[in-house]
């Protein structure tokens, strides 16, 4: 959901980036990080707690806390809120598939 | 390893003060900033600020963040490393640096820490869950990108950062549908919170958040009310449908680098949490390393920038570097401070300054 009318602010939300997650085809706006991309795309759900894999959102969107941390372009646990999204990237999450609870 | 006068690590407002101060003396200086751009949390503050012309006082945050960087334009004894991250610093002030995929070592013959905060958690039951988020979290979203966070917010705390970002969420046109304060009375500044009585904000008083209820993400939350001593009233819960929930409880500062090399940290709750011992130039209990900003103490980015200035033109003193009028400036930078820092609403921060050697009235 993006801001479209701001009594201060201005967004430019011209240019889009084109990206996958998790194999889906998405877009966002230059400027924007992974982490916002995402967001905007409707995923709430970024990554697992490490011993109980509960599910684990944006939390500080300041390369603080590390609830956002993902694999792009093969390269694991990017801080995606700190990461410029790029025309084409491949962003997959780290969401365990098999959970026991 | 790369040789530097100053090394700044972090790139908000007290960090870019303390580096034109350097800069105009002629240091060789280096700032490192984790972020793709300079202006730390300035650049997402769309209020006008208070206090004093000095500090830029009715002017945007996002157009002081602009002011601070272009004084920085033109100096060819300034380096700037953006999205590079500081990951240590050891008692002779050799930094390590990561940036593009590469570790770099530097030489530092002093360094500034202005690292800032970090958002302060809250207990209660599921409090991990999707669509819980930190108030800074919420105005970058916002104010950056341009991302409603949620249909409708809960915020919880009331003090200037929670007023101020409901009053900005409502802005952004989305609805607070309750204002949440432990507390019997609302913690920021009246006018704030008048704002938002105003535009129709439930602020609940004495009233915490028990447990938040969804699965993969947020649906609702409890609040319950407190009594004096701060305990749950039984069978007064309440479950109020949202999908957001934005936490502005305080913060704490960033304490890991000076913590790393050996300085002398205290725990200071009116400050936040772990600050560095200072003598009263500002200097850590290691020799030339300065600290300034919300990281020796939670306040406003106002005072965060008059700190900075003073920091660096203690790194300018001690490494014998001149500025024109050195002495007048310092007295008039640390007049600029004690001016923010009176009444009753800086009472908190003289107290706690006190307790880590800061002298300053």
């Amino acid at each position: 959901m993006r801001i479209n009318e701001h009594p201060i602010i201005d967004f430019d939300h011209s240019k889009k980036i084109h990206f996958t997650y998790n194999g889906k085809s998405m877009f966002g706006y230059e400027g924007d990080t992974i982490a916002a991309a995402l967001f905007d795309n409707g995923i709430r759900y970024f990554s697992d707690s490490v011993i109980y894999k509960r599910p684990r959102g944006l939390y500080c969107a300041i390369g603080n806390c590390g609830s956002c941390n993902m694999q792009v372009n093969g390269e694991d646990n990017v801080k995606t809120c700190m990461t410029l999204l790029e025309e084409n990237m491949e962003v997959i999450s780290e969401i365990s598939e098999d959970k026991d609870d | 390893m790369i040789n530097r006068d100053l090394v700044i690590v972090g790139g908000g407002p007290a960090g870019l003060s303390a580096a034109k101060i350097a800069i105009d003396a002629g240091m060789k200086v280096t700032i490192v900033e984790r972020f793709n751009q300079l202006g730390g949390q300035l650049i997402k503050q769309t209020h006008k600020f208070f206090g004093s012309q000095l500090q830029y006082a009715k002017t945007r945050g996002f157009d002081i963040a602009n002011i601070l960087i272009d004084d920085l334009a033109g100096y060819d004894n300034l380096e700037i490393l953006l999205d590079a991250t500081c990951v240590a610093m050891y008692p002779d002030k050799v930094l390590t640096i990561y940036q593009n995929n590469k570790y770099m070592k530097y030489k530092a013959k002093s360094v500034i820490i202005a690292t800032g905060a970090s958002e302060k958690f809250l207990a209660f039951e599921n409090n991990d869950l999707p669509g819980i988020y930190g108030a800074g979290a919420v105005q970058t979203l916002m104010n950056i990108y341009g991302i409603k966070p949620g249909k409708e917010v809960v915020m919880i705390g009331s003090g200037n950062i929670g007023l101020i970002v409901s009053y900005q969420l409502i802005q952004a046109g989305v609805k607070v549908k309750a204002l949440v304060e432990a507390a019997s009375k609302v913690g920021g500044y009246l006018v704030h919170a008048a704002k938002l009585k105003r535009l129709g904000v439930d602020i609940l008083l004495n009233t915490t958040v028990k447990k938040a209820i969804g699965k993969e993400k947020l649906e609702k939350v409890v609040t319950v009310k407190l009594d004096d001593n701060w305990q749950e009233i039984a069978n007064t819960e309440k479950e109020i449908k949202t999908d957001a929930l934005c936490i502005s409880v305080g913060l704490s500062p960033l304490h890991q680098l000076m913590s790393m090399a050996g300085a002398k940290m205290l725990d200071v709750s009116e400050l936040g949490g772990y600050v560095p011992k200072k003598s009263c130039d500002y200097e850590t209990t290691i020799p030339n390393v300065y600290a300034c900003g919300d990281v020796t103490g939670i306040e406003e980015a106002s005072s965060a920038m008059v700190e900075g200035k003073i920091t660096g033109l203690m790194a300018v003193k001690h490494l014998g570097f001149k500025l024109d009028n050195m002495e007048k400036l310092e007295a008039d930078l640390n007049d600029q401070l004690c001016i923010l820092r009176q009444g009753p609403c800086g009472e908190k921060i003289r107290c706690g300054l006190k307790k880590v050697g800061e002298i300053y009235d």
